[in-house]
């Protein structure tokens, strides 16, 4: 099979790859996929209190050259984005751009399901730390 | 050197430029039909298919009668097998063949089995060979053929044919191989092993594609199939189709190199593949090779990279051509049923990498694959989160896997 110019790029030069400590209360990690499906995506953003702009995304990607060019392109496109907009990135958005065959259409899933779980889990810690101290609706 | 580098030779070989030349006049000069009786243009050609058939009784330890050409091994291990069963049909219907075997094989065993035959699957040790006590104990009085290949396509592990052959005689069964990646490499003798069927090819010992043939014994016992395809009646009725000449003296001369080259060649062969295998493992941590290094083809290794999806290293190599058992780069999106076989487990499936060196690989292309295949696992380890997460001490079989 032969890769598309967009795929070789990421995969020969990929963008944000590295780890953000997960325990500052600001990042977000996401980890989906599994070892025996041959894909595994850990992405994180760093999300600015006040604005809710993402200033930083890493990547770490264990799967094919388009699921790695799937995740860096997704660190790439969240950059800059509020958590909001980086949530309305769809899976069909990378295929278009990385033009992917069917075949790897999965990884682009991955990689939206890979924002998905990395602002969720963002989401998740800025609600303990808000939330707990007060009841919900009080 | 030149890139990219050929190192798949277990998929097919290049034509040696000996077998080339062998085989030229008989495109345009010495066309005649093999079975044409009453003219020279036939007898030429005629001549030069018995000669071939000598060439390969040869390296088989077969006599020329004995040797069937085929459109490959595909063909030959069909017509064996069902062949067989057709003709062995009133006394019994029972096969016995392994996890392992070749879609060839397989497929035709499960096509037979629509058609009321009994298959058993033998599985296979961590090693990649058979059980012989399970395979003694599979035995039943139904069971007419026994089919396990000679060495392995992925893993090149040979399985204990000598032994399986005895057993096979002792119990009065069929003993059917599939030697296609064996013959020319190892030394194989029907008369030694007792191998009754034997199927190879022409494309994988530097012969030509579309070409091959089936052993099929004349003598202790003599063994009988039924044609699979009607025609002609050539090949003593076995198959019809007028004779492929020029592939038939390309394989000749191929099988006639292996056997003059053969000691030689598979010395340097386990040379060269050992110091591919030191060389990656000398420098990587946590490569894991599929199957036994004891009981295995000279030119053959399949190594498991931990950590690195193998289509994303095939795609780091790019200038090398090796193939993978990952799922990406199979058809059916499954990752080798070989290596599952072996109880390999899916996730290190998914990052083997096999090589097969041949011929026409020399030292300097050898070290020139290992300095990539280590740069390239490396820097893609650098990328994984499971090699992070390795490295943190945490055992990857215990977390759960947020998969779809
Ligand atoms: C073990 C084995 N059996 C059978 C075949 C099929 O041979 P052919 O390509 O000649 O049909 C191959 C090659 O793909 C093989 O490796």
């Amino acid at each position: 099979m032969a890769y598309s110019e967009k795929v070789l790029d990421h995969y020969n030069k990929p963008r944000n790859v590295g780890t953000l400590d997960k325990n500052d209360p600001n990042v977000g990690t996401g980890m989906v996929g599994a070892p025996e499906c041959g894909d595994v995506m850990r992405l994180q953003l760093k999300v600015n209190e006040e604005t809710q702009i993402i200033e930083d995304a890493k990547f770490k990607t264990f799967g094919c050259g388009s699921a790695i060019a799937s995740s860096s392109l997704a660190t790439e496109w969240i950059k800059g984005k509020t958590v909001d907009e980086a949530l309305e990135i769809k899976n069909t958005d990378i295929v278009s751009e990385l033009s992917l065959p069917p075949v790897k259409i999965h990884c682009s899933v991955l990689a939206e399901d890979a924002i998905h779980a990395a602002i969720t889990d963002y989401k998740a810690k800025r609600a303990a730390r808000e939330g707990s101290p007060q009841p919900a609706n009080a | 050197m030149q890139t990219p580098i050929y190192m798949d030779n277990h998929a097919t070989t290049p034509v040696d430029p000996r077998v080339l030349e062998a085989m030229l006049p008989y495109f345009t000069k010495v066309f005649g039909n093999a079975a044409s009786r009453n003219h020279s243009f036939g007898w030429e050609a005629e001549k030069a298919v018995d000669n071939a058939r000598k060439q390969i009784a040869d390296l088989i330890g077969a006599t020329p009668k004995e040797i069937i050409f085929t459109s490959g091994a595909t063909e030959s291990n069909n017509l064996a097998i069902k062949g067989v069963a057709e003709m062995y049909a009133e006394r019994g219907n029972h096969i016995i063949t392994s996890a392992t075997e070749h879609k060839a094989v397989l497929d035709t065993c499960k096509r037979l089995e629509k058609q009321g035959c009994r298959v058993t699957y033998l599985p296979v040790q961590r090693d990649g060979r058979i059980d012989l006590e399970m395979l003694e104990e599979a035995i039943t009085d139904k069971t007419i053929l026994i089919s396990i290949m000679y060495a392995n396509n992925e893993i090149g592990v040979i399985q204990p044919i000598a032994e399986i052959g005895k057993l096979a005689h002792a119990r009065k069964i069929l003993f059917h191989t599939d030697a296609v990646q064996a013959t020319g490499k190892v030394p194989v003798n029907v008369q030694t092993d007792n191998i009754d069927l034997l199927s190879l090819s022409g494309h994988k010992i530097y012969g030509p594609k579309g070409v091959g043939a089936l052993y099929v014994r004349r003598k202790n016992p003599r063994v009988q199939i039924a044609a699979q395809m009607d025609g002609g009646g050539h090949e003593r009725g076995m198959r019809s189709g007028t004779l492929n000449v020029t592939g038939i003296v390309g394989l000749g001369k191929a099988c006639e190199l292996c056997n003059q080259e053969m000691p030689a060649e598979s010395k340097r062969l386990a040379y060269l593949r050992d110091k591919l295998k030191e060389g990656i493992l000398s420098q990587l941590d946590e490569c894991y090779i599929n199957g036994s290094m004891e009981h295995r083809l000279p030119h053959n290794i399949n190594i498991s990279f931990a950590y690195v999806e193998g289509e994303s290293l095939l795609m780091g190599i790019n200038d090398v051509a090796v193939s993978s058992g990952s799922a990406c780069t199979s058809a059916t999106l499954e990752p080798s049923y070989v290596l599952k076989a072996l109880g390999v487990g899916e996730d290190l499936a998914h990052t083997s990498i096999r090589f097969g060196i041949g011929r026409f690989n020399t030292e300097e292309e050898v070290d020139y694959v290992i300095k990539r295949v280590v740069e390239t696992v490396m820097r893609l380890r650098e990328l994984s989160p499971l090699y992070d997460m390795a490295k943190e001490g945490i055992d990857l079989s215990k977390v759960s896997w947020a998969a779809d």
